[in-house]
């Protein structure tokens, strides 16, 4: 070693990299198939843009992007986010009440489509006494002051505006939601190691300080991915809301418009393009939660960033 | 240190058949005001095989205290059954006077509450094998979280109570690393003084030093003997010999649930009465690492 010169010692590499000529005609093909589709997204006249455009910034439909969609998909995953996680921790309580309500109610509403949910809520005003007692909130209220005198046909038909409004809208996607999130929010709690609440108790934390502090935001990290992926769900399952009926709402307001001018696939697309904008808008807010919450795992940068970079790094093997 | 004033509580009653059949005549007549741990016919199963069959122990105030012995045999059970992360079967157990997880009405025993099992941890430090550090918490935090959480301390007082206990465990330059970012010997004396953050009266550690590779041991152990020098009263499960025979006051040897062996460690290391404790130690003597 020592009697070879440095001229004989390797040096830097500068090696040809492998060559992908697969690649480059993968893109000639794609940019071929793309040509074609923005020849026909631009001449085809069944698109007619500037439809598209003017319809897109109708108030009604204003209105009912903001408050059928984008509204109740932000108060129905609150209520649907809370609710699971409550849900969850009842399911992992050592008490058998609580886990068991949390099965029953799992159960159901897994079982029913979110259509018929919705459907069937918006008849609940008409069909009160039963309706009530699914856990609504102020449904104690309202029951017991139909019990009582003639006052109640007013606060049937407020129960009737309830359940078919928009608060019907948040109620019914919000439960179903919980159903839902409750089993990601149980498989986040599991995922955290079991030694971490058994740290926590041995400071002398209680079973909910051990909960709220230790545990709940470790399991962050695995229940917001999966979460994401509900809330932009939710942003198309508010299309349903039609069978409350809310027609407040951006597909219908949408649709309608098409039928009443005879320009149905125009307005199709307005609809696709807003929804395709609203989901961009929450999954930005979904890397940040995912960043938020990646605290103190893996690489500083957050685990977002690590997953993007092996992503990358993968594509760049083939 | 001292307990002048002695809880007046009624001295507790002989293990009952609620809890056991075998019981010592007056397991505790005499309340010894050294005594901080007292164990008495301590025994747990688990899905019906017993792990511990009626493990005695005291413990005195200052006390350190190293559990010995082979892997199964119960070491790290009665750890846990000491600050209740266990229930146990039968037998009692007393740090302090306090009966752990029950309270005594009239003869019959009542088992406590969670939180009020949760206040009788905190005089319990623990420091676990794994060391169990909050990874979403830098070490500043995780020191923090009992004191400020728990004992609902000011958080300006806390913080500057967790910097010193970091100094004191020669970290005082990791105060706002995450666990992730320390080596294994770090985390582990982070882990020691989250525990020392709620001044316990008693610190349990469970084989601190077997998850570490073998040139981060010493600075952990040097933490512990510190603490010993400091006049901790410590249970100590380890397989450090080396440890054992300096630091410990007494040493415990356990094998298939019971106590065989105990005595300072001249005599229960260097000299052991009992076949199955001379032949662990050999095995501990030709590969640390079987047992
Ligand atoms: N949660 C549990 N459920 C069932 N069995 C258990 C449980 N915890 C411990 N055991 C069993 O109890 C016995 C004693 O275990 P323990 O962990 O107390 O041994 P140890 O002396 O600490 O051993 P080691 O040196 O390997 O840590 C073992 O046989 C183990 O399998
Ligand atoms: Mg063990």
């Amino acid at each position: 070693m020592s009697e070879r010169t440095a001229a004989e010692r390797p040096g830097r590499i500068d090696a040809v990299p492998v060559r992908h000529p697969l690649r480059w005609v993968a893109v000639a093909v794609i940019a071929v198939l793309v040509a074609m589709f923005l020849n026909m997204i631009f001449t085809n006249e069944a698109f007619n843009w500037s439809f598209v455009f003017e319809a897109m910034q109708q108030t009604p439909v204003l209105r009912g992007l903001w408050m059928g969609t984008v509204l109740v998909t932000a108060l129905a995953m609150v209520v649907g986010i809370s609710g699971g996680v409550i849900l969850a921790v009842m399911r992992l309580s050592p008490n058998p009440v609580l886990s068991s309500v949390a099965w029953v109610f799992t159960w159901f509403f897994r079982s029913v489509p979110r259509l018929v949910l919705l459907t069937t809520m918006g008849a609940l005003g008409i069909l009160f006494q039963q309706g009530l007692s699914i856990g609504v909130p102020f449904g104690k209220q309202i029951m017991s002051l139909l019990g009582v005198d003639s006052s109640l046909t007013f606060l049937t038909l407020d129960a009737n505006q309830i359940f078919a409004g928009i608060w019907g809208g948040v109620i019914g996607l919000g439960l179903s939601e919980a159903a839902y999130m409750a089993e990601i929010a149980r498989a986040g709690i599991m995922s955290v190691d079991r030694g971490q609440a058994e740290a926590a108790e041995a400071i002398g934390m209680s079973r909910g300080q051990t909960m709220r502090r230790i545990v709940l935001p470790q399991a962050m990290r695995v229940i917001v991915p999966p979460t994401g992926n509900e809330t932009i769900a939710m942003v198309k399952d508010t299309s349903l809301l039609i069978g409350l009926p809310l027609s407040n709402e951006l597909f219908y307001q949408l649709s309608s418009i098409g039928s009443r001018t005879y320009q149905v696939f125009p307005a199709f697309v307005a609809a696709i393009l807003f929804y395709l904008a609203i989901t961009s808008i929450f999954m930005v807010g979904q890397y940040f939660l995912e960043k938020r919450f990646g605290r103190g795992f893996g690489q500083p940068s957050g685990a977002a960033d690590g997953r993007i970079a092996r992503l990358l790094g993968r594509s760049q093997q083939h | 240190m001292s307990t002048t004033a002695e809880p007046t509580e009624p001295t507790p009653p002989t293990p009952s058949s609620q809890l056991t059949s075998q019981t010592s005549p007056s397991a505790r007549a005499d309340s010894d005001h050294r005594r901080l741990v007292h164990a008495v016919n301590v025994t747990k199963a688990f899905h019906g095989t017993e792990v511990l069959k009626g493990i005695d122990m005291d413990v005195h105030k200052g006390e350190v205290v190293c559990l010995l012995g082979p892997s199964g045999s119960g070491k790290t059970t009665f750890l846990r059954c000491i600050n209740q992360l266990e229930t146990i079967d039968g037998g009692r157990i007393w740090v302090d006077d306090n009966l752990m997880g029950y309270v005594d009405k009239g003869g019959r025993l009542h088992r406590l509450h969670d939180k009020e099992i949760a206040a009788q941890r905190r005089d319990i430090g623990m420091v676990f094998q794994r060391f169990n550090l909050f990874p979403h918490m830098t070490a500043l935090q995780n020191v923090m979280e009992g004191p400020v959480q728990v004992k609902g301390a000011n958080k300006g007082q806390a913080k500057a109570r967790a910097k010193e206990l970091l100094d004191r465990v020669g970290l005082g330059d990791k105060h706002g690393a995450y666990p992730a970012q320390l080596s294994g010997g770090q985390q582990q004396r982070v882990a020691i003084a989250r525990a020392l953050a709620m001044d316990p009266k008693l610190m349990l550690f469970d084989e601190p030093t077997s998850a570490l590779d073998p040139e981060l041991v010493g600075e952990v152990l040097d933490v512990m003997k510190e603490l010993a020098k400091a006049g901790m009263t410590m249970i100590v499960v380890t397989h450090e010999m080396s440890f054992a025979r300096d630091v410990a006051d007494r040493v415990v040897f356990m094998d298939a649930g019971v106590v065989v062996e105990e005595g300072p460690p001249s005599q229960c290391i260097d000299a052991p009465q009992h076949e199955r404790t001379r032949r662990f130690l050999q095995r501990m003597r030709q590969d640390p690492k079987s047992v």
